[in-house]
Parts: C-alpha cells; structure tokens; sequence
C-alpha cells in the first residue's frame, strides 16, 4: 500500500426526481487517498457538500465489499468502472490518474428508471425473480440432503451461474437494455440442478414473459454484459436460456 | 406454440437466427456457384441458364426475398423495441467493454450497409438475367456481366467493400445465430466462434476472389 | 431449570424435561392456528436477512398475511449476503465423530457458557434439516466427486462440519431465502416493502400491533398493522463505525423497541472478528472481512525479532525476507491442539497482543501476516486457487498486493454482536406480541459466536423456529380483528416520530453526521473494544455523552425531513447507535469477568486468557429502558447450566 494523493474533477449527473430534467454537474475533489475505494472518494465528496450546506449526491451502496449488488455508477463509460471483475465499492482510486476527470452517470435503461441522482429503481429484477426464480417447495417438505447426489461439476456450473449478484450492470452495458444475463443466471442455475428441473419450462418461460413485459430489450449476443459483469457469469447462460425457452414453447 | 414468435425476444431473435442462417447457406451457395466464373465460365453459365426462370429458381428467388424481408423486418422491430428499451438519456461517455466484438454493437448498421448495395446488385445481374426471363425475353449470359461489370475497377472497390461488410455481419451473425437457437455452451462458444469466423473469411473470400481476379487480370493487361 | 425467576420477573419459557426432548414436547403441546384463521392474522417481518426473509416466506407459506419491510432496494441485499465461509450443520457426513450434541456441546462452550441450553440444544437439532431445505431450493453447495456434500472445518471445532458455496455460503443461503420470499411475493401471501425503514413500534394494549416506517423514497411516514410484529434487522456492529457490517447495517429497530419495553441483552457482547484487511486511513469507511476459512491453511505470524519488524513497517524487508526460524506462529505455538483454528474471540485477542507489543506489521503496526506459502507448497496454487481465489483477489484488488506472493495483511474488526434483544424460549421479547430473531436477538451464540454459526442461527429462527413458536401466541388472537391504522396509538406513534425527524431537522448545527459517527467509532473501538477496563469503560460512557450532546446539538442535516433524504436517515441510526455505545459500555462495567466477546483486562489468568466469574456472573444482563436520559435498569435472567458442565474453555 502506498499512501499517494491525487486530484480530481468529477463530473456528476444530479437529477431530483424520476421525471425532473437532470444535468451535469462538476466538482474538484483534492487529496484523494489513492488507498480509498471509489464509494469512500464520493463519501470525501458528500462531506465537502455537506460542509458548504449543500445535499450530498444520492448513490445506492451497502455491503462495500461487492457482494450485495446495492452499488451500480457508470464510471467513464463503464458499468462499476474500469477495473475489471469487480463492483463499484471494490474500485479503487489508484485506478485514476492524478487530474483526471471523472465522469459518473447512472444505470441508463427503461428497465431502471432514475429515482434520484445516480439512484435507480431496479425492483423490475425482484419483479423477474417473483415470476419464477425458484424452486416451488415449502419449508420441511423435502428430501434428506444427500439423497439427491449432483456431480461436481454440475454443482459447480450451477454456483458459477448464481454468483449474479442482481447489480444490473448487465442491462446498464447492453446497448439493447436486456436483461438475458440475469435471467438466464437464475434459469441456469436452476435448470442445472435436479431440484430445479423439474419446472424448468415453466420458470423459462414465466421468466421471460416478465422480463419482456417489463420492457428489457431484445438480446443481439453483443457480449458487452458479459464483459462489464462483475461476478464473470457467462454468455454461455444465455444459450441455456434460449434453449430452455424454446424447448418449452415447441413442446406447448 | 402460440405466436411466440411475435410477442417474446427470444421468439423474435429465433427468427432473426433461422433467416440469418438461411441466408447464410444461400450465400455458401452463391459464392460456390460464383467461383466457376473464374474457373469455367461454360460451367457458370451452365448454371445459371438452369436456373434460369424455372418454377423452383422463382421459388427459390420469392422465398429468399422473403427471407431478407424478414430479416430486415425483424431486425427493425428489435433494434425499435431495443431503443426504446435503453430509455430516455443517453450515456455521456461510452467507452468499449474489453473483448466485445465491434461487428456485434453495428449489426443494424453492417445489414444496412449489406441491404443497400444489394440493391446494386440486382440491379446489376437479377435485372439483367432472371427479370428478362420472366418477361419472356432474351437474358444476358451470366459469364459476360460479370466480365463487363469488373472491367471498372470502380465496381471491383464497391462489391469488395460490400463483401467487407458482409465478412463483418457474418462473423458475428453465424455463432449470434447459433447462440440465440441455443446451441452454445462453455466449451462450444469459442469453438463456434472460431467455425463462425472461418466459415464467414471462406465464404466472403471466394466472393471477393471474383473482383480481385479481374482486377489483377486487367492491370496486367 | 429456573422458568420463572420471581425476583426479575424474567420468564424464559423453557419447557421442561430432559434436553433432548424439550422441543419435541414443546412442538407436541403448542398451540396452533388453523388455516382459515391464518388467513385473517396479519404478520409484520421487519428485515430481509437469513433470518427475516425466511420467516417472512414461511408464514406466507403457512397462510398468513406477511408483509416484509427491508431498508435496501431489494431483499436480496441484506448482509447476510456477505457471509463467506459457510453453516454448520451437524449431519456427520464426514464420519468424524459429529452430532447433535456435539454440536450443541461446541456451540455452548466457544459461546463461553453465557448462552441458554434450551435454547442452543434446539438450534443443534434443526440444523440439519436447514441443510435439506437450502438442497431442496437449489443452493449449489459445494459437492465431493461423488456427488455427495462437501465439508470444511471452522474455528472452534474438531470435527469438518461446515457446508459451504465456494466463499459466498451466505449469499446462496439468503438468495434460497429471497427466492422462497419471491415466490410468496408472487402468491400474494407475502407483500414487500423495499426501501422503508421502521421508525416506531405501535402497542395497544400492552401488545405489538403494529410499526410506524418511513418510505426512503418518498421521504413520508406511513402506519402499519398487524397481530404480531417480528424485528429481524441485524446486529449493531455499526456502533464501531468501522465494522464488517453493511454501510445500511443499524440498530435502530432494536432501539425503537427496546424504548417500548423490550429487553436489550448483553449489550457488551461484540465479536471482534480476527481476519479482516487492516485500515488503510481516515477516510475508511468499512472493514472488509476475509472468510474465517483462510485459517484452515493460512498460516499466522508475525516476526520473532522487533527489529524485523520495525525494518518491515519501514518498508525496508519485506515479509517474504524473513526466514521460517525467524517467524513466529503464535498461535500454534500457544494453542497446539488447535493451532490457526482456535475461536476468533482467542485469535483476535493473540494479534492484539502481538502488535501491542510491537511486532506487527504494515505501515501502520496494525496488522499480522496469513501466510499461504506452505499451502501453496503442500497442495499446489491450483487446489488454493479452488479454496480461496475469490477471496485473494478480493485482497488483491483492495491492497494491490498479491497473495499468492506475498503473505497477507490481516487485523481484527467488529463484525458480530452477540448481544440483543432479550427473548424467551419461543423468540418473543418483553412485549407480547414483538418477537425478535437472527442477529437481532441475543439468544443462541453466548458470550462469543463460533464461525459458520450466524447462518445456522438465522435459518434456523427462521424456518424452523418462530413459524411455530409464533402460533403459539397468534392461537390467542384468532378473534382479533384487523386494526385500524387511524386508532389514537397509531396517531401518537406517528406523532412521535415526526416530532424526533423535526427536532433533527431544526438542530441545523455544523457537525456532518459521518464526522460524529467517526468520533462515537473511535470512543467505542478505544474504551468498549478488545481490551476493556473499568477505567475505560466509565470514560467511554462519559464521551458518548459528550458525543450525543453535541449530535443533537450541532448535527447539520441538509434537505427536507419529508423527501428523500440520506442524511436524516443516518443520522436517525446515529442517534440509536449513540443510545447503543451507552448501553455495551454500562454493560461492560458491571460485568467484572472477561468471556467470550468481552475482555476486561482485569480478568484474565496468567496467560492472558479470558477469566471468566461463574459464581456471580452466570447470568444474561437484560437491560429495561427508564425513559430519555434516565439510567436503565438491570435485571438477570440466571443461566443454570443443567446438563452440561461448566468449565475453562481451553483450546490447548
């Protein structure tokens, strides 16, 4: 660890509400700590702000640690910054260049309207899940664990697939807003294991039913979801989907 | 099976892929049939005449321009669905995502492109060999076009810029169509990728080998 | 067993008989509802965690009216989330000598016999069966070839029980939950509420029946009702600042009822967890956890020689530079039976004392190495690469040094509170009515949690615990009506917290909230952390004080108190966090012992162990809130350990 500062100019998008006209606003920050992570230089941001009694920049965070997928930010052009597998709370500053300009936007995508500065609503993916992302069974009414032997690999291409996180920066890289990469890791992971088989069809189906619905685009295999996703799930989910999908609609 | 094909995005990808992998065949096809011109022109003509205005050539000619409508028709009604779906603020700043293919962000561009100069060549060999025939006129022997046409080297630069784009729609396109129908997984996406790729350079090689032949020939004199 | 301790009034319900057969008994007599009058008892889950999303989605599997309030934007983001290592479970799959009372046993003594027997017993026996039902939902455990489970050993055990999903285990536990939670959601049965914060709880007639919750959106306050009210929102690790805990992670629901009359127990008890990475400056804002995992091949140490240590904090050697005899493996040269995995409580006090003898590392001397060289050596990069890689490149991309190479840096947070709100036998609080469970209640881990038990616990209240106990109380309320939320307690509820948001509001001072959290932090991790005193523990009640005067008079808030607003939001969690540090540190100086997750330097045996007092201090302190600024007062429920037998906890 080395203990540099930087200066930077950030060029914030602040809008008020869902439907007020947004803009861009830029601030100088100076004395970042190139040890500090992205989310602690918009907390040194949000004190400055504060201290000149103006309303800190509203941005979604929690765990900052990269795993509950609550942070988003599209960093200069990237969905969770530039470095490569990881959230925005695990991007850090020495990633930038000392008077470097920074440019922070948010989730751009019909699916996640805006509620505020960088803050989207992402309840549409909660919406997805509801319509199928699981496997129908109530508490107690189940089978002694290793009764159901998985082979290893399945189990671990299952667990490569539910490593999604649901930040959505899937849909916030695709230039077709989709959002196949989720769906298709839910579907996947379940579709992989014996448990979840057998309402495959269903859940495929009721999933993408949802997901159009809600306005996510069409997916074209850009890859660009794959390439910015934080937690590396593949593309290859999506032909599993696809398959699912149309197994399921010829055999109707 | 309901109308899936309408109201759901993998139902209206899984046309985009069927057409674009039909289209695809018809063009290994076409650039098979084309080579003979270079070869044997007897042969090529040959073909051609067989081809000619028969039932299954219009046929084949009515289902091919039916598949490229709705290709194209298709095509329009996602990228239309797709831009509503970004929402209504653009990015300020788009920089490329690592390893994303350039062919895959531009395949609206790239068909147009591709659509565009298909127009030419219709105009240039369909006008001037199968619409005659229907009328019950007399059609131009396939050979001699192609020989009057790449005698401008201004065509053999245009039809070689189309091949271009059609190299760069089908790279993606092949294993794009492959993905949507579902047949990819971890060990099979690069391999299509890579089969993708050398099946669009082959193809899109044995079609350009024609202008440059021509042009080669004439500069030699 | 004492089930009713006349002198304190603390009922702990425990239902007679031998050990092993209390909840098979207790579930054999309770009493149940019927599923018509299910449909008419409305439940209020406040949290989305283990513990708080599968209750929620197993009373809406039963029938109930669930509706489910979480803080974040999704459910799928509560904390939990972020548990790396794994759940135990006792199903002796390895052959290895398990079961549940062993389990029962293991968790009891590394809670350093302050946790209730009833309580754990239960806890040991449905274990397995969170294990079945997480399979049945499709969490994808990790599996052997043959395609049966895989286990791994934690701190504090001698047997591999520990099931794991690579080192994310709570986000596939919780994301089973969310999914089981989702298809309620779908059903109806379960009705969510994102981004609302509880602000009060309503009690009429001295019964829960209903909370008062602020949307984060709309910035309003809305009235809520229900026929019970259930508080799963998480520990206070927070109180720290500086915790392993989520930024959102408060406790403020816990403080909203503890005013209400509810017990809060065992403040004092706060897990220091001994693998985090080390504080880089002044503008940290969490602590980042390495899983409790690495312990099994990582490989503790710090230099024999302070002069290398000096020359590595310098910069001038570099770990890699030390030779093998010049190192130190303290804990496997002080605790040979179990060496790196002794509990974390041990393991965190060991790196304290090391550094605060001078031999710590990283520029600032804060820090001891996990060393993976001899794993890496032993087992191939490949086979550490498949254990832990998710987590070094976690370090990696937060230290940029890589750990394949270089040893890492690690050093002791706050990342557990043991310490709750008082509950009985059947998870229900002082308040009929207002049950408490997961990290939120004190109940099951003692004096100090044992690692890949917080899952256990939560799951367990969850799913198998509170959906019966539960109907034990709401048999009771089968001809209750709905409320109205327009009843004179809603309107007072409702008052109430509007009046505190204004007070906050108008205090327009020029303290930021970040800045006097940063202070209370410091005060807590300085005077109520690793090491306390009574000297300590007095100046930190004095501070807090100090640090809550000044809030409430110098707090700058920006914004509206009736939008969106962040900063009020903190600074609500503030003012409980400020009201919390009060209590650990009041808690602290009455207990004259040291166990488990808290340390009084006065109390410790020869060897720097925990010294514990059975003979005055065998007991749960519950806390009873008097009213603003009065003193609380103390009442014991006392821990009569009847079928174990209380001794030294040694990992020898």
């Amino acid at each position: 660890m080395e203990n540099k500062l930087i200066n930077i100019t950030l060029k914030v998008w602040r809008q008020r509400g869902p439907k007020t006209k947004g803009a861009f606003e830029t601030y100088k920050l100076d004395g970042v700590s190139v040890d500090s992570s992205f989310l602690e230089m918009l907390d040194m941001l949000n004190e400055k702000l504060i201290s000149e009694r103006k309303e800190p920049v509203v941005f979604d965070h929690d765990c900052r640690e990269g795993i509950c997928g609550m942070c988003s930010l599209y960093i200069n052009g990237h969905p969770h910054g530039p470095d490569e597998d990881i959230t925005t709370c695990q991007l850090h500053m020495r990633k930038f260049k000392d008077g470097e300009t920074i440019t922070i936007e948010p989730w751009r995508s019909h699916g996640f309207p805006i509620i505020r500065d960088l803050m989207v609503n992402r309840t549409a993916f909660d919406k997805i899940m509801q319509a199928g992302g699981y496997v129908s069974v109530n508490t107690g009414g189940f089978a002694e664990a290793n009764a159901i032997p998985i082979p290893k690999r399945i189990a671990d291409e299952a667990m490569d697939s539910a490593s999604c996180i649901g930040c959505g920066a899937c849909v916030a890289a695709c230039k077709n807003g989709s959002a196949m990469l989720f769906v298709s890791a839910k579907v996947s992971q379940l579709a992989l294991l014996p448990q979840g088989k057998k309402e495959g069809a269903r859940r495929a189906k009721a999933m993408v039913a949802k997901m159009d619905e809600l306005g996510f685009g069409n997916c074209t295999n850009t890859g660009a979801c794959e390439a910015e996703c934080p937690k590396n799930i593949s593309i290859t989910n999506i032909a599993r989907l696809n398959r699912e999908f149309l197994s399921a609609k010829f055999k109707d | 099976m309901g109308c899936f094909i309408f109201n759901s995005s993998i139902g209206r990808k899984l046309v985009m892929s069927i057409t674009g992998i039909a289209l695809v065949l018809f063009l290994t096809f076409h650039a098979v049939m084309n080579i003979f011109v270079i070869i044997s022109p007897e042969v090529y003509d040959q073909i051609c005449e067989f081809l000619g205005a028969n039932w299954y050539a219009i046929v084949g000619t009515v289902g091919l321009a039916a598949l490229v409508v709705i290709h194209i028709f298709y095509a329009l009604w996602l990228s239309i669905q797709n831009y509503i779906a970004r929402g209504t603020d653009r990015y300020d700043v788009k920089a490329n995502a690592p390893g994303v293919e350039w062919a895959g962000q531009n395949m609206l561009v790239l068909g147009l492109i591709v659509f565009g100069f298909l127009g030419l060549h219709l105009y240039n060999f369909w006008y001037e060999m199968q619409l005659p025939e229907i009328m019950g006129q007399e059609p131009a022997v396939g050979s001699e076009i192609v020989k009057g046409l790449f005698q401008s080297p201004v065509y053999c630069v245009v039809y070689m810029v189309w091949f271009a784009a059609i190299w760069f729609h089908l790279t993606h396109g092949i294993w794009s169509a492959i993905q949507t129908m579902g047949g990819s997984n971890h060990i099979w996406l690069p391999r299509i990728k890579t089969i993708s790729n050398i099946w669009a350079t082959i193809v899109v090689l044995i079609f350009m080998s024609i202008p440059v032949f021509y042009l080669i020939t004439n500069l030699l004199g | 067993m004492t089930t009713n301790n006349e002198k304190n009034k603390i009922d702990s319900k425990v239902p007679q008989g031998p050990l092993a057969e209390k909840w098979t008994e207790y579930k054999a007599h309770q009493k149940l509802v019927n599923p018509a009058n299910k449909r008419r008892l409305d439940i209020i889950v406040v949290g989305t965690g283990l513990a708080g999303a599968s209750a929620a989605a197993t009373l809406g599997e039963l029938g109930f009216n669930v509706k489910n309030f979480c803080i974040q934007d999704s459910p799928r983001r509560a904390h939990s989330i972020a548990a790396q290592g794994g759940i135990n479970a006792a199903k002796n799959y390895q052959n290895d000598g398990d079961s549940v009372y062993r389990l029962f046993y293991d968790t009891i003594k590394g809670g350093d016999y302050r946790a209730r027997e009833s309580n754990v017993y239960r806890l040991a026996e449905v274990s397995n069966n969170i294990i079945d039902q997480c399979v049945a939902q499709g969490v994808p455990f990790a599996r052997e070839y043959g395609g049966s489970l895989a286990n791994r050993s934690f701190g504090g055990a001698q047997v591999s029980r520990t099931f794991y999903a690579k080192g994310q285990t709570g986000q596939q536990l919780l994301l089973g939950a969310y999914s089981a939670l989702s298809r309620q959601a779908q059903k109806g049965s379960v009705k969510l509420y994102t981004r609302y914060e509880m602000l009060d709880l309503v009690i009429i007639d001295g019964k829960a029946r209903g909370i008062i919750a602020r949307n984060l959106v709309s910035g309003k306050t809305e009235r809520f009702s229900a026929h019970a009210v259930v508080i799963a929102s998480g520990g206070y690790g927070n109180t720290f600042f500086l915790s392993t805990n989520a930024m959102g992670s408060n406790g403020s629901a816990v403080m909203q009822i503890y005013r209400k009359g509810a017990y809060f127990a065992n403040p004092c008890y706060a897990q220091i967890h001994p693998t985090c990475i080390p504080v880089h400056g002044e503008n940290q804002s969490k602590l980042t956890l390495m899983s409790e995992s690495l312990r099994n091949d990582g490989r503790i140490w710090v230099p024999k020689k302070k002069e290398d240590a000096e020359a590595i904090r310098t910069g001038k050697l570099k770990p890699t530079q030390i030779k093998e005899e010049d190192r130190d493996y303290y804990l496997e040269r002080r605790y040979p039976a179990f060496g790196n995995l002794v509990p974390r409580d041990v393991a965190s006090r060991a790196a304290k004392e090391r550094c605060d003898a001078g031999y710590g590392v990283g520029p600032t001397g804060l820090a001891v190495y996990l060393d993976f060289s001899e794993p890496i050596q032993r087992l191939g990069r490949d086979v550490v690469e498949a254990r832990y890689g998710n987590l070094f490149q976690m370090y990696y991309k937060i230290v940029d040094e890589n750990p394949y190479e270089t040893p890492m840096m690690i050093y002791p947070a706050i990342h557990y509170t043991m310490g709750g709100i008082w509950v009985d036998y059947e998870l229900q609080t002082s308040i009929p009515g207002c049950f408490c469970i997961g990290e939120a209640n004190y109940s099951d881990h003692g004096a100090n949690r044992l690692g890949a038990s917080a899952l256990m616990q939560g799951l367990a209240d969850g799913y198998f615990v509170l959906p019966y106990t539960i109907q034990n109380y709401l048999a009771g309320e089968i001809s209750t009506p709905r409320f109205s939320t327009d009843l004179p307690e809603f309107n007072d509820a409702e008052k109430g917290v509007q009046e505190r948001i204004d007070r906050l509001m108008k205090i327009q001072g020029k303290r930021s909230v970040d800045s006097l959290h940063k202070e209370l932090g410091l005060v807590m991790w300085e005077y109520v952390g690793m090491g306390r005193t009574k000297e300590t523990l007095e100046k930190a009640i004095v501070e807090i004080k100090r640090i809550k005067k000044e809030f409430w008079s110098d707090v700058f808030i920006p914004g509206d108190g009736k939008d969106q607003n962040t900063e009020l939001e903190k600074a609500i969690r503030l003012a409980d966090f400020l009201e919390i540090g009060d209590l650990m540190a009041r808690d602290g100086l009455l207990r004259e012992e040291s166990c488990g997750g808290h340390f009084r330097l006065e109390y410790q045996t020869s060897d720097g162990e925990a010294l514990r007092n059975d003979e005055k201090f065998s007991y749960v302190s519950c806390w009873k809130y008097k009213g603003e600024d009065q003193e609380p007062e103390m009442l014991k429920e006392d821990l009569n350990y009847e079928f174990t037998k209380v001794q030294q906890r040694n990992y020898k």
